[in-house]
């Protein structure tokens, strides 16, 4: 007799990321323009550019809460034909009017054990505030919260749009590690961040956007060290980009 | 004179009068059993103008808050005209019974509670609509979790719909007919006893009344201050 062997998250789990022109045009102004990018790796894909680029809204896109009003895209699995749970946390945090511990529970769609919710929020240091009302949370713990919300969904594929802005640097490595051993386990992630060198110690590739339009999508190593652009350079030089 | 008056009014209150409660009672009644119906009502509606994305919407709202400002006596006028006889609703032979008032009362203050509702879903869904997407909550999940996290402002709305319907006296007057043993309630018959000049009885009426609002104000304040406590406003 055969036992049929544990699923492995080989390269073939890991879900892809593909657009073709996406556009976004509200009322008369163009937010997205033309991007298409195709997104294969593992790992971290970080989205860097200044404020009002487009950053959140082209993860909105991506994620179904806004629909494109051109272009199309695609996420899916190398192999075809199934959908992929995905979670995103917001840059501004959406929490209940409940208790931290309720938050968490309300997202839970896999019925945790108690203890296992209370595990989520200790690897967010959040054991001891889980009965409080989440709306009291501080920035830094509500951001912390949503971060544990999301992961609770088991999602394959996390978009994070600026998960640590507000965050002391203890709180940053223990965030940026919950994500890393989650890209251990086979979860994409796609994060905005403006911290230069989060992004330098996460990302395996980098998406550059300015003015809506995707400037350039290169590997980390190549970003960091010799950006393609005008427009990067200046950014990565601190300088406005205009 | 007056010094007499009050001093009778409290006596009625103390000896708990057979007629003043008789009068309370059934204001009570009428007023929570038209609360009840509006919440019924009102509560869907609310809830649905403020989570439906449809033509005609603000259109809709617009007209709630109109009809959140319908002078009292209209709305009796409106309801007896309805009920009266020769009304389109003549031959069930309501007018001039609690459930007239009851009616009355039921038209005035759900558009207050459904308006209301739909201010703080309406609220509510902008802020949760990304979210709930985002997690895949279904529709009736939703709803009660917009239910459950709104239980404070829903509470005090409920309040201020019992508190309008309670003092309300115009339109009660018009369709109950302020009738002894019968559709006298604690505002009509204030009304009528102060004209005839029995203070006493009014008086007595008057300070139950103003307690049963000073209740209500009370406890819409104890929701607010405990909402406020857990952050939930
Ligand atoms: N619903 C909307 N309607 C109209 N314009 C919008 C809407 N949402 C965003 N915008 C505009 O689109 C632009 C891009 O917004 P977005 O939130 O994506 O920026 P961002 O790159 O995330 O910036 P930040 O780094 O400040 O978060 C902004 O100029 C913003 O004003
Ligand atoms: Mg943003």
């Amino acid at each position: 007799m055969v036992t049929p062997k544990a699923p492995t998250s080989n390269q073939s789990e890991i879900p892809c990321i593909g657009t073709m022109n996406l556009g976004l045009t509200i009322r008369g102004s163009t937010l997205l323009n033309d991007i298409s990018i195709q997104v294969t790796t593992p790992g971290v894909t970080m989205i860097l550019g200044p404020n009002g680029a487009g950053k959140s809204l082209l993860i909105k896109c991506l994620h179904g809460l806004i629909a494109p009003t051109r272009g199309r895209f695609e996420i899916g699995l190398h192999q075809r034909g199934k959908t992929i749970p995905q979670a995103m946390v917001f840059q501004k945090p959406v929490l209940l009017r409940r208790s931290v511990i309720d938050n968490l529970q309300f997202a839970d769609r896999h019925s945790h054990q108690r203890e296992a919710l209370e595990r989520a929020l200790e690897a967010v240091s959040l054991l001891e505030k889980k009965d409080q009302p989440a709306t009291q949370l501080s920035g830094g713990e509500q951001q912390r919260l949503s971060l544990a919300r999301a992961l609770i969904t088991k999602p394959k594929l996390l978009f994070l749009d600026e998960p640590t802005a507000s965050l002391d640097p203890a709180s940053v490595l223990i965030i940026e590690q919950l994500i890393k051993q989650a890209s251990q386990q086979g979860v994409k992630s796609v994060f905005i961040s403006h911290d230069i060198g989060q992004a330098k110690r996460l990302g395996s590739d980098v998406i550059f956007l300015n003015r809506g339009q995707v400037i350039e999508h290169t590997d980390a190593a190549t970003f960091f060290t010799n950006p393609h652009s005008r427009e990067a350079k200046a950014y990565l030089d601190g300088e406005i980009v205009l | 004179m007056p010094d007499s008056a009050f001093l009778e009014a409290f006596g009625l209150i103390a000896t708990a009068n057979a007629d003043l409660y008789e009068i309370l009672w059934l204001s009570v009644q009428v007023s929570i059993t038209a609360l009840l119906i509006s919440v019924f009502l009102g509560f869907p509606i609310g809830t649905t103008l403020a989570i439906l994305d449809f033509r005609g919407k603000n259109l809709c709202t617009t007209l709630l808050n109109a009809l959140m400002g319908l002078p009292p006596v209209v709305v009796g006028l409106l309801v007896y005209l309805a009920l009266s006889r020769s009304g389109p609703f003549g031959v069930l032979g309501l007018l001039y019974t609690p459930t007239a008032m009851v009616i009355a009362q039921v038209v005035l203050i759900t558009p207050i509670i459904a308006a209301l509702t739909y201010q703080v879903m309406d609220d509510l869904h902008r802020e949760y609509r990304e979210l709930f997407l985002s997690l895949n909550i279904q529709l009736p999940k939703a709803i009660s979790t917009y239910l459950w996290d709104a239980r404070y402002s829903l509470i005090t709305t409920v309040l201020a719909g019992f508190g309008r319907a309670i003092s309300e006296v115009g339109a009660v007057m018009i369709v109950g007919g302020n009738i002894d043993h019968l559709t006298r309630v604690m505002t009509t018959a204030i009304a009528l006893e102060t004209s005839k000049g029995e203070l006493a009885i009014a008086l007595a009426l008057g300070v139950v009344l103003l307690t049963l609002a000073l209740i209500v104000n009370g406890l819409v304040t104890a929701v607010r201050t405990r909402a406020r406590k857990y952050g939930y406003t």
